[in-house]
């Protein structure tokens, strides 16, 4: 019963998706169309030849009784309608191409569109490698379903059509013998699909183990190798590469009986059809062109039955595989910006938060009651130990995290209320974890601002220290650079991002450790630049070094995601407090 | 495609015995035109039913015969093909483990794990189509043929002509269409390479407002892969209705040369009917061929993308015979011989002219600007890349003369970047040392500073680490990066600048916790915090490559302006009341 119900609602489900995929085929309406009619006609081309040669034979009939003229007649026939039906063959496979990539392509992009409007909550969640493979690998996947589907279903079912009409009109009798026979290959196909499908399940677990374990250890295969856990390392892997050859060896054997076995019960038609008709021909009843044509047609209909049932496995797991791009496509975007959204142009520069509530998780809070008044022009930072919740204040303030309650204000706007292209482009964010793009380093550098002059990127890059390395790299500023920096320094890489802000003069800025691999020396300098650009800029400062916030208006220190002590260096050293203890620290031994 | 044969070898048996099952199969299959022209000809012209039905019979008897052929031949098939993939995997994962750092720098890592999993899964369906088909089809053309000429020569020589007609066209429509296969998946790897990049810098797009722009890369990386595919699309499309019209030709032909065959007496009716017979089969085989041919492309195309993997060779090689250096227990432990690096495609050294030496048990600073060769200093002792010039020495011996593993067990090494992975806490440090007791993970806990907050975690050592560490903060992974590598109890002890995420007091309490371990490791701390590194025996100042100085922090202070630029930069504030701190640091 409840096996039936579990089967029901997958059903149910396939069907779900089969009727979204119908929606992006919609587009390509009219080459579907062109593409079944040309189907229709290439399969009625294709049963029509056997006719003709089989009439052509019945006049071959003995030495000296041939029919040369009408032999020839056919012969002309045959080489026309020939000649359409592999016209109308190469149209419809670059119509059934057409449709297969441009739908891959929308499902590509849609997902890709998505991905840019999802929450934050959902990327930082899942694991880049099952975004990735369901963008890359699922699609992919799915397109070779829909293209076997489309050239061989569609054809498929017109062939068995035409083959019985075709059948019918010559001896109904023996149509009959065919028509009893076949169902048994279908019958055997579903048996054996029925069978191989939780082995393909298990090869495909093995399989997503393995990759799991490859992206890992590739992935981080210079701490396996300080580690010189190449070995142990290996033996994982064999260990599931072992689980996953046995288990690919049953889907894959077990799956490929249903061709020899289909093959099998063809065989039988056919020998049925031999006697059936060897029998009629005896009696008067057909020709032996007519048995000839027919023995062909008995082949032609039941191939088709053969690639059905294979196809069918391939759609299935086609659809397994929209099934899990369209739960990207439709997971729910952020939170839509009202209609009326107002589009920040003029930033004063305050920042209030107003009893602010916010956690990751319902059952574990962060940030309770937090509140802040920010001044134009103050500089705050943020001080604590990890994992009090300065990043996420940072999180918070870009708007990549709502507020669970409270709210969040900038010059005087509920951040809510603003476009977040004019929220975040008001600020110049610099954080810990560097990111920079394969491309030249120019590339990089311009990103926040597309249409810099040559001299406002050197500008920008002397200011951040970055122009003399860059200069010294062997194609200066048009070097490429592979993702995430490739064999630059992480100090280097921070530089990076601190000129591709430099250039870009933000009203507000955050630093999340925007210097904590550059060393003190240059950090220096780049502070005095820095200190420059935040001259009347509202700047939000997280940093370990205590040294690179002194000077900061307001310094907050926070521990469990409060505020626990809160003024200037001085005011703070003097009170004694928890500052205090970390700043002494920075001189222990 | 030739190199990854090897990995067949253990399967020879199985792939020999795959394709022969097949042709038997096959064999059999060519058969049945014949006994069905018998019946034609001796059965309905003579009226004879009971030949008919003995005919009947033995088309029965053939098609069982085939089926069990057909599924020994499958099953031998998948055994080889699964084999195959799994001793390739096997090979290639050796192979990468191999690598370098330079290499894993330069090849970068996403390729390689595509290689591994999506193309490795293309090579396994390849050989496993060709096992079972790509024999077949040819025995059955070349078989038809070979019956045809039983019938009738001259009838059979029309075989002749169209078999390599049909070679042309296969063979020409696959081998054009490979290396746009190869494009394909290239163009695939510059979708899934923008995919991963817009995931791992989502906030900086999101902060750059590049969304529409990002968005609008990918449509054009997406559209330039669909044009490759419609492009090679249209070229395999034209493999069916070719065959279909050349095999429809030689149909033609065969009616014609019959019917004047027959209308001379040297054929009958049913051997015409048979002749036909045979190059429909061949249609038929060559229809099931063409789609896949496809596959079979699609899977040359990956195994030469993993071919390319079997070629990149590792820059580092074991020495041929290692010696044991750990016998000596005395003189220093770690020397640099005027050492200059230079990273391959580099335009200039990294490391000039380093020549420094470490007593055992010392503990030694690494300090200097951004892209001074910091961590390319430390890099060389567990030898991640080989010296341009001069020579590293560890305990005596040229790191060179090691094998690698005996090399790095001697030594723990805490990453810049702290990497953890999928597994408990346990499990993580187990890497440092595989037989660790509770006892030694506790105590490299301690050291660690660590211990407090796995005490906190209601699992204790068995909370489970996501892959990469993703559910704990950044200075709890650093602390347990150390942990891993303390664990081991090694010789040398290498700090890249991991205390970076450590507030001062910890990092403070950490290099305290270090220097009171049991038999003292030589330390190498790299940071850029003068106050981590100023109590260190010998304090290494780099500049541009180069050593600025080395010497103690007094003597620096003294002497070494680029030392002197970097503490005050740090200790500005305090300059005035600085001996004062020290000293009474110093004290305490």
């Amino acid at each position: 019963m409840k096996h039936d119900e579990k089967n029901g609602k997958e059903k149910n489900k396939q069907r779900e998706i089969l009727v979204k995929v119908l929606r992006y085929i919609r587009k390509y309406w009219f080459f579907l169309v062109l593409s079944i009619i040309l189907a229709a006609l290439s399969v009625a081309i294709t049963l029509y030849i056997p006719i003709l040669t089989g009439d052509a034979i019945d006049l071959i009939v003995d030495k000296g009784m041939v029919d040369f003229v009408g032999i020839t007649l056919i012969l002309i026939r045959i080489a026309i309608v020939m000649g359409i039906a592999g016209i109308a063959q190469w149209i419809m496979n670059v119509c059934n191409n057409k449709i297969t990539y441009h739908i891959i392509r929308d499902v590509r992009n849609e997902a890709f569109h998505k991905l840019e409007i999802l929450p934050l909550k959902y990327i930082d969640k899942h694991s880049y490698g099952d975004v990735v493979s369901r963008v890359i690998a699922d699609v992919d996947q799915f397109a070779d379903g829909l293209l076997m589907g489309f050239t061989q279903f569609f054809t498929g079912v017109i062939t068995i059509l035409g083959t019985l009409l075709f059948m019918l009109s010559v001896d109904v009798k023996i149509t009959l013998v065919v028509v009893c026979i076949t169902p048994v290959s279908l019958f055997v196909a579903s048996f054996i699909a029925k069978r191989t499908f939780s082995m393909f399940k298990a090869q495909s677990e093995a399989r997503g183990d393995q990759t799991a374990l490859i992206d890992e250890m590739i992935g981080n295969q210079k701490v396996v190798q300080a580690f010189g856990k190449e070995a142990d390392v290996l033996e994982r892997f064999d260990e599931i590469n072992e689980r996953l050859r046995s288990c690919s060896l049953r889907a894959t054997f077990f799956s490929s009986i249903t061709n020899p076995a289909t093959r099998f019960v063809n065989s039988l038609v056919y020998a049925g059809v031999g006697i059936a008709g060897a029998f009629s021909a005896i009696m008067g009843g057909i020709s032996v062109g007519q048995l000839s044509c027919f023995l062909s047609y008995a082949n032609q209909y039941t191939k088709p039955f053969n690639e059905i049932s294979g196809v069918v496995t391939e759609l299935q797991n086609a659809l397994a595989c929209a099934g899990r791009i369209f739960e990207l496509i439709e997971e729910e975007p952020q939170t839509p910006e009202p209609p009326d959204a107002v589009e920040l142009t003029k930033v004063d520069g305050t920042v209030e938060l107003n009893q602010v509530s916010f956690s990751y998780t319902d059952d574990q809070k962060l940030i309770e009651d937090f509140n802040l008044s920010v001044k134009p022009g103050q500089r705050v930072a943020i001080v604590g130990p990890t994992g009090c919740g300065k990043t996420t204040i940072i999180n918070l303030l870009m708007r990549f995290y709502d507020v669970n309650s409270g709210q969040i204000k900038v010059s005087g706007y509920d951040i809510r209320n603003l476009t977040r292209k004019s929220l975040r482009l008001s600020y110049g964010m610099v954080l810990q974890e560097t990111w920079l793009k394969a491309g030249t380093i120019r590339e990089n550098l311009l990103l926040g601002k597309p249409n810099a002059t040559e001299e406002e990127m050197i500008r920008a890059a002397k200011a951040a220290h970055s122009h003399s390395f860059i200069r010294r790299l062997p194609k200066g500023y048009d070097t490429v650079i592979a993702e995430d920096g490739g064999s630059l320094s992480q100090g280097q890489k921070q530089l990076l991002c601190i000129t591709r802000v430099m250039l870009c003069l933000p009203p507000m800025l955050i630093l999340d450790e925007a210097t904590s691999s550059i060393d003190t020396r240059t950090e220096i300098k780049i502070q005095q630049a820095f200190a420059r650009l935040m001259e009347g800029r509202t700047s939000f400062i997280v940093a370990h070094r205590l040294s690179t916030i002194q000077e900061a208006d307001v310094i907050l220190v926070m521990k469990a995601g409060k505020i626990i002590e809160k003024g200037t260096h001085e005011e703070l050293l003097a009170k004694g407090g928890f500052y205090t203890e970390l700043y002494n620290s920075q001189f222990a031994v | 495609m030739k190199r990854l044969l090897v990995y067949l070898k253990d399967y020879k048996k199985e792939s020999i015995l795959a394709p022969l099952f097949k042709m038997l199969e096959a064999s059999f299959e060519l058969f049945v035109p014949l006994v069905v022209a018998d019946m034609i000809d001796t059965g309905i012209s003579h009226k004879d039913g009971g030949y008919i039905l003995r005919m009947g019979a033995l088309l029965l008897l053939l098609a069982i015969i085939g089926l069990v052929c057909s599924i020994t031949a499958q099953y031998f098939a998948a055994k080889a093909a699964t084999g195959f993939a799994a001793k390739m995997k096997h090979a290639l994962f050796l192979h990468i483990q191999k690598l370098g750092y330079t290499e894993m720098d330069t090849q970068g890592t996403a390729t390689l794990i595509t290689r591994m999993t999506s193309d490795s899964n293309q090579v396994q369906n390849g050989v496993n189509l060709v096992l079972r088909l790509f024999l077949r089809s040819p025995f059955i053309v070349l078989g038809a043929m070979v019956m045809a000429f039983t019938i009738d020569i001259q009838a059979a020589l029309i075989f002749v002509v169209t078999i390599p007609l049909l070679s042309i066209v296969v063979f020409g429509i696959m081998i054009a269409s490979i290396p746009l296969y190869k494009k394909v998946q290239g163009r695939l790897d510059a979708v899934l390479g923008i995919t991963r990049e817009n995931l791992t810098g989502v906030r900086v797009i999101r902060a750059f407002h590049q969304e529409e722009e990002e968005t609008k890369r990918f449509e054009e990386s997406n559209q330039t892969l669909t044009k490759v595919q419609m492009f090679v699309g249209r070229i395999s499309a034209l493999m069916n209705p070719l065959t279909f019209v050349i095999v429809n030709g030689a149909i033609m032909a065969l009616i014609w040369t019959g019917a004047w065959k027959v209308d001379s007496g040297v054929l009958t009716q049913g051997q015409v009917v048979a002749l036909v017979n045979y190059m429909s089969q061949i249609l038929v085989e060559l229809v099931k061929l063409a789609s896949l041919i496809i596959n079979i492309t699609k899977a040359l195309a990956c195994a030469k993308r993993i071919e390319g993997v079997f070629e990149m060779h590792a820059s580092l090689t074991e020495p041929e015979k290692a010696v044991d250096g750990w016998q000596k227990k005395e003189g220093n432990i770690v020397d640099f011989n005027h050492v200059t690096l230079q990273y391959k495609n580099a335009g200039a050294p990294s490391l000039t002219d380093i020549d420094f030496h470490v007593k055992r048990g010392e503990t030694i600073g690494v300090i200097g600007g951004t892209g001074s060769g910091k961590s390319s200093l430390v890099n060389l002792i567990p030898r991640f890349y080989d010296v341009t010039e001069g020579s590293v020495c560890v305990n005596g011996t040229d790191v060179k003369n090691f094998s690698l593993n005996e090399l790095r067990k001697r030594i723990g090494v805490v990453p810049q970047k702290a990497v953890l992975f999928a597994g408990s806490i346990r499990d993580n440090l187990l890497w440092g040392k595989e037989d660790a007791t509770d006892a030694e993970i506790k105590k490299a806990l301690q050291i660690s500073q660590a211990d407090e907050f796995v005490a906190g975690k209601e699992e204790g050592l068995d909370t489970f680490i996501t892959q990469g560490g993703k559910n704990l903060s950044g200075g709890q992974r650093q602390r347990l990066t150390i942990a891993r590598a303390v664990i081991r109890k090694p010789d040398i002890l290498i700090l890249d600048d991991s205390a970076s995420a450590l507030d001062f007091a910890t990092d403070a309490k950490l290099r305290k916790a270090i220097r009171e371990m049991e038999n003292r490791p030589a330390v190498f701390i790299v940071s850029q915090r003068a106050a981590s590194i100023q109590y260190a025996d010998q304090i290494i100042v780099l500049d541009d490559g180069m050593i600025a100085g080395i010497g103690k922090h007094e003597e620096l202070l003294k002497t070494c302006s680029v030392y002197q630029e970097i503490y005050y930069s740090q200790f500005r504030k305090s300059k005035q009341s600085e001996t004062e701190i020290m000293h009474g640091e110093d004290v305490g």
